[in-house]
């Protein structure tokens, strides 16, 4: 796909140089990235729905290595495969009084699956159907001119009353059932704040005082929401060094009405004995209920285990991630520059190394992440409402397909 | 969860802009793809300086991807020395050739001719490319600050004041104080700044770290009220610059260095009221490599992540495999073969490709792609290039290893070494501290530094075998190896231990080598630095502040009494050498006219005029009879004669002739001693040839009564003639 490789170079390039960041703004640019290289994806003649996500696989190794941290990026690749996945599946399941099983034979069996995970895909499939296809699918595919039908017209037997019958009728139906479906998830990106604000009501309590840490979202639309429906209740807001989001949080917050108190990263231990719930944002929610979230959390979430406080997770469904974490504290981190810590001028004479040997004498490390572990977690809310860590797995199967999890394209062979 | 509000924030800026971003026309800049320095040598002799790897990736892609991120829109990289090279290198990396997904459009301009940044600037004038205000920044400057501010300064003074043409960036930086350099081995800067309007009012970067002191114009002085003099800044050698600086270039031809002539040049000369302006970054990061020591600054900075996003792990560059950042600051490609017991220890890299074998210890280094190191092997704040191999048992320490360098088995390279491309070091030979290495010669007539670069810039791809193949380089007749400087070295290091031709250190000489050197400072040279200072800070303590300027004051009048002393003398002589071609037949009236050429060019007085030609007169006479053998006074009353009509020219007033007869005086004292004895009969001579009058002579006599007995020696001579003179006088006036 010729067309789209600008635009894909020119966002793997904006993921290189950091000019996209933040997982919300990540999934979105690339679910609308990859809606294009699904509309510009000309379809096969056989074989469609792997040609098609082999393609998407394609662009999504180039996102996901420009930004390996930004997990999002990896979350909607792996959710797209599965949309293809699905609608393959299901096209063949409405044209299956027909004929043809082959269509889905090739690229379900190509990859020495046995019937099972077809069998579920089968299940999820209708799931996503009765969630998803709200358009006539007739209508769809009327809108469609009938140019590139030619060279399959030889294969279609017995199609009876032209409803998906023909293949490349069918693979036009494919086509526009994917992109229809990563527009429901852009939609659902999009809308993820609202459906989780939603159920702040049920969250937040009356008189109630809540730790957050540094500066969310999702946490912002959250306590928005809470405090619309008149709940009244204070927060404190750790100021989360080094980046110090909570300087922001808070004055937003103030403007809205919301009492607020500002306090230091680390005083977090001692004002947390006051405090009724802790909610914070993550970066990442990981397949054993880890989280991946800005640094300063573990300690965050210590300190409310210490004093039983719940410690509460609000996150689109974009963040939940299929992988497990292995060293999640060095290789799912970025250490950004010292600059933020320190100013280089003032330190410039410590990194003189005409006058030392070799080794620098002062060393500054600022990670942006932290790990929290599964059993520092009480709640996670997500735009599906609340699970604990442990359904958390449950949630990422339905997501996503258990043959996706690593984004490689298959060997040409 | 903070990504997201430091994403809304950015995006929503940006979006903020997109309205101006339309109107203006689009950002330029002008990369000089070359320093026009020798820094380097002899590594810049094969390829070009921009395209050296640091920390794996060549110098130009961190300032390109700079640049690109910092929203430019339109790059003209200027291509000089192996400009092939970098054409190339443009094209394989993807800047330049098919149409790309690119923001930026680059384009090289080629040329072999310039051999400066001025005339770089001058070509680019000359093409007429640049439509506003561009960025000017060379190929080896590693960034990641954001110019919108920088910029939108610059504009908005612009606005203001059309005659603010550069904006200079500028970041705080403290300068070690024992050796008066910046922490990248650049001479430490003194600049003075308006602190109001960030006006760069002086700037010196060769300041004499010897002397203490600064000397700044009084203009400057009286014409700001206030006036910030720092010592503590570093120049990033990042320019704003607006079109008139193009065309300053064209119309200042003499123009060749950025700083040493045009910003001097408009803070001195003052043309036509330019000015040039600071900004100063504080948070972000900017820097240039110009010596070895900043590259080894710069690339420890990398390493421990001041350029972010420019480092390691987020700038890939071409297809290499990703590197991955582990603890204490170890970057690993993917494919790194690492036997268990090798052990990397901080802030190292280590590229693709690259095999590490037992024992080995690696530490503060940086290792390239493809390298092949054996056991056992110590590698200690070095820099290897690619496809290296390093042998079982080497020692490497604080040294530049470039590309296909072969050690053998327990080769031994000392600090501060630099080994150029294919270089090969024998069985156990050690290379000794601060040598350079390379498979070329070095070029024999290194005069004028600025040219050489350029002497093989035609042939460009350095890869033909310009070089003896390695067996005949061992053979007799090409100087195998080492030591030019003595026997010891060569013994030390085997009889052909090295392939390639070692480099006499260049115009710095040796000892000036460690302050620019990838290997810290030795101890013993840091001891002797800090015993200086403090010898130093103890004159400091003795002399008191109301003595210091009188200090100065004295050497000041000295120093301008020495200028003049010199002149006359040079003017005399000229004089004298004027007057010989004179004898041969030159017409007198074009020998008035040289000698008052001369006098013009010397800035002298016409007094002193007289005085070197009665001079020239009598070196002359003399000559003349010592060589014919004739009486002295004899000749000189014949040259006297012969040339009254010339000494009545500059005869004119009193006072020269005064001159004429105490510069005889002198010379008879000093100079022509022959002279002495025929004093009193050489006066009348003069008198009566009408060169001096009778009042020059009377006054001459008054002036000296009261002079030491010494100097009343002629005087006394010449008793009876001064006499008679006044006799005469009193005659004429009873008359």
């Amino acid at each position: 796909m010729p067309e789209v490789q600008p635009l894909v170079s020119e966002f793997v390039l904006k993921l290189k140089r950091r000019k996209v960041e933040g997982s919300h703004a990540v999934a979105r640019q690339t679910a609308e990235l990859l809606r294009s290289v699904v509309s510009q994806h000309r379809m096969g003649s056989t074989n469609q729905a792997a040609a098609l996500a082999d393609a998407v696989r394609a662009v999504g190794e180039q996102l996901i290595a420009a930004n390996p941290v930004e997990l999002a990026v990896g979350n909607i690749v792996r959710r797209v495969l599965h949309i293809i996945k699905e609608e393959d599946i299901s096209s063949t399941a409405v044209g299956i009084e027909g004929l043809s099983v082959t269509a889905d034979s090739d690229d379900e069996y190509d990859s020495g699956n046995d019937d099972h995970p077809t069998l579920s895909a089968v299940v999820l499939a209708a799931h996503a159907r009765n969630a998803l296809r709200a358009p006539s699918l007739q209508t769809l595919l009327e809108d469609i001119p009938v140019s590139t039908a030619l060279s399959r017209s030889a294969s279609s037997t017995g199609d009876s009353d032209g409803k998906s019958g023909d293949k490349s009728s069918k693979a036009r139906k494919l086509k526009h059932d994917v992109i229809a479906a990563i527009g429901d998830l852009i939609e659902e990106i999009d809308t993820c704040y609202d459906q989780i604000s939603e159920q702040a009501v049920e969250h937040i309590h009356q008189n109630e005082v809540i730790l957050t840490l540094g500066r969310s979202r999702t946490v912002k639309e959250f306590l928005y929401a809470a405090k619309e429906k008149k709940r009244s209740f204070r927060v404190f807001v750790a100021e989360g060094a080094p980046r110090y989001q909570g300087h922001v949080l808070a004055k937003e917050l103030a403007e809205k009405g919301v009492q607020t108190t500002v306090i230091t990263d680390s005083a977090v231990f001692a004002m947390i004995s006051r405090v009724n719930m802790v909610i914070v944002g993550a970066h990442a929610i990981m397949a054993n209920g880890g989280v991946i979230a800005p640094v300063g959390m573990n300690m965050v979430a210590l300190a409310a285990q210490r004093h039983a406080v719940p410690f509460v997770v609000v996150a689109g469904g974009h963040k939940l991630c299929p992988l497990y974490p292995h060293n999640p504290e060095v290789l799912l981190n970025e250490l950004k520059s010292p600059s933020d810590l320190l100013d280089f001028g003032e330190f410039s004479n410590c990194m003189n190394f005409s006058t030392q040997d070799g080794s620098p004498l002062l060393n500054v490390v600022n990670p942006t992440f932290d790990y929290v572990p599964p059993k520092l977690v009480s709640l996670f809310i997500t735009d599906t409402g609340g699970h604990s860590p442990s359904y958390m797995y449950r949630l990422i199967a339905e997501y996503y397909s258990a043959d996706d999890l690593v984004v490689r394209r298959k060997s040409t062979s | 969860m903070s990504q997201k509000k430091s994403r809304g924030g950015g995006g929503g800026a940006a979006a903020g802009d997109d309205p101006e971003e339309l109107s203006r026309s689009p950002l330029q800049a002008v990369l000089l793809a070359d320093s026009f320095t020798l820094k380097f040598r002899p590594i810049t002799l094969e390829r070009p300086k921009v395209l050296l790897p640091l920390v794996n990736v060549p110098m130009i892609e961190y300032t390109l991807s700079w640049l690109e991120s910092a929203g430019v829109e339109e790059v003209f990289v200027f291509c000089c020395a192996h400009a092939l090279q970098v054409k190339e290198h443009l094209e394989k990396a993807g800047w330049t050739g098919k149409p790309t997904a690119r923001e930026m459009a680059v384009t090289a301009v080629e040329s072999h001719d310039a051999v400066s940044a001025g005339d770089a600037l001058r070509v680019m004038y000359g093409r007429g490319v640049i439509h506003g205000d561009f960025v000017l920044i060379s190929g080896d400057t590693i960034s990641n600050m954001d110019l919108k501010d920088a910029l939108q300064e610059h504009k908005d003074r612009r606005k203001k004041d059309p005659l603010a043409v550069m904006t200079m960036i500028i970041k705080y930086s403290k300068p070690s104080t024992l050796t008066h350099q910046t922490r990248l081995g650049n001479d430490e800067i003194v600049m003075a700044v308006d602190p109001e309007t960030k006006e760069l009012l002086y700037y010196e970067d060769r300041a004499d770290s010897s002397q203490l002191y600064v000397t700044i114009d009084k203009d400057i002085l009286a014409s700001n009220p206030t006036l910030q003099l720092r010592n503590n800044m570093e120049d990033c050698y990042i320019d704003i610059c607006s079109l008139e600086v193009l065309s300053l270039f064209t119309d200042n031809f003499d123009y060749q260095h950025l700083r040493r002539h045009f910003v001097k040049g408009l803070l001195v000369d003052d043309i036509m009221g330019y000015k040039i302006y600071t900004h100063e970054i504080r948070s972000s990061y900017a820097a240039r490599i110009d010596n070895f020591r900043s590259y080894d600054t710069v690339s420890k900075d990398i390493i421990q992540r001041w350029t972010y996003p420019m480092v390691p792990d987020v700038l890939s560059f071409g297809n290499c495999q990703e590197i991955k950042l582990h603890r204490q600051g170890i970057y690993k490609a993917s494919d790194v073969t690492l036997l268990h017991s090798a052990q990397i220890g901080a802030n190292s890299v280590v590229g693709n490709a690259t095999s590490i074998g037992e024992n080995c210890e690696i530490s503060n280094s940086v290792i390239g792609e493809g390298c092949n190191i054996g056991k056992n092997v110590l590698i200690h704040g070095s820099y290897i290039w690619d496809n290296a191999i390093i042998e079982d048992g080497c020692k490497v320490s604080n040294s530049l290893v470039c590309d296909g360098v072969h050690l053998r088995s327990g080769a031994i390279v000392e600090p501060g070494c630099i080994l150029s491309f294919k270089v090969e070091v024998g069985k156990n030979v050690v290379v000794p501290a601060y040598s350079k290495v390379a498979l070329l010669p070095q070029p024999s007539n290194e005069d004028s530094d600025e040219e050489l670069e350029y002497a093989d810039t035609n042939s460009g791809v350095t890869d033909s075998p310009r070089y003896p193949p390695f067996s005949s380089m061992r053979s007799a007749d090409h100087p195998t190896v080492l030591s030019e400087d003595d026997d010891l070295e060569a013994s030390e290091t085997g009889a052909c231990g090295v392939v390639g031709y070692i480099w006499a250190s260049a115009d710095t000489g040796i000892q000036e080598e460690w302050r620019q050197s990838i290997a810290p400072i030795p101890k013993d040279k840091l001891e002797e630095l800090q015993h200086a200072a403090s010898v130093d800070d103890d004159d400091g303590s003795e002399d008191d502040l109301n003595n210091r300027p009188a200090v100065l004051d004295r050497d000041d009048d000295s120093d301008v009494s020495a200028v003049e002393e010199d002149d006359y003398s040079k003017f005399e002589k000229e004089v004298e050498e004027t007057f010989q071609r004179a004898l041969d037949g030159i017409h007198q009236d074009n020998l008035i006219l040289e000698i008052n050429a001369l006098r013009l060019s010397y800035n002298l007085q016409h007094v002193d005029c007289a005085g070197a030609l009665f001079h020239s007169v009598m070196r002359g006479a003399l000559v003349t009879a010592q060589s014919t053998n004739g009486s002295l006074l004899k000749t000189t009353a014949d040259a006297l004669g012969k040339w009254k009509d010339l000494l009545h020219n500059y005869t004119k007033t009193v006072d020269e002739e005064m001159e004429i007869l105490l510069k005889f005086e002198e010379m008879c004292q000093e100079t022509t001693k022959e002279f002495s004895p025929f004093f009193s009969k050489i006066l009348p001579y003069l008198y009566d040839k009408e060169v001096v009058s009778e009042d020059a002579i009377l006054r001459w006599a008054e002036e000296k009564e009261n002079a030491d007995e010494s100097d009343k020696v002629f005087v006394k001579q010449s008793e009876a003639f001064i006499l008679w003179l006044k006799e005469a006088e009193e005659e004429d006036d009873e008359e």
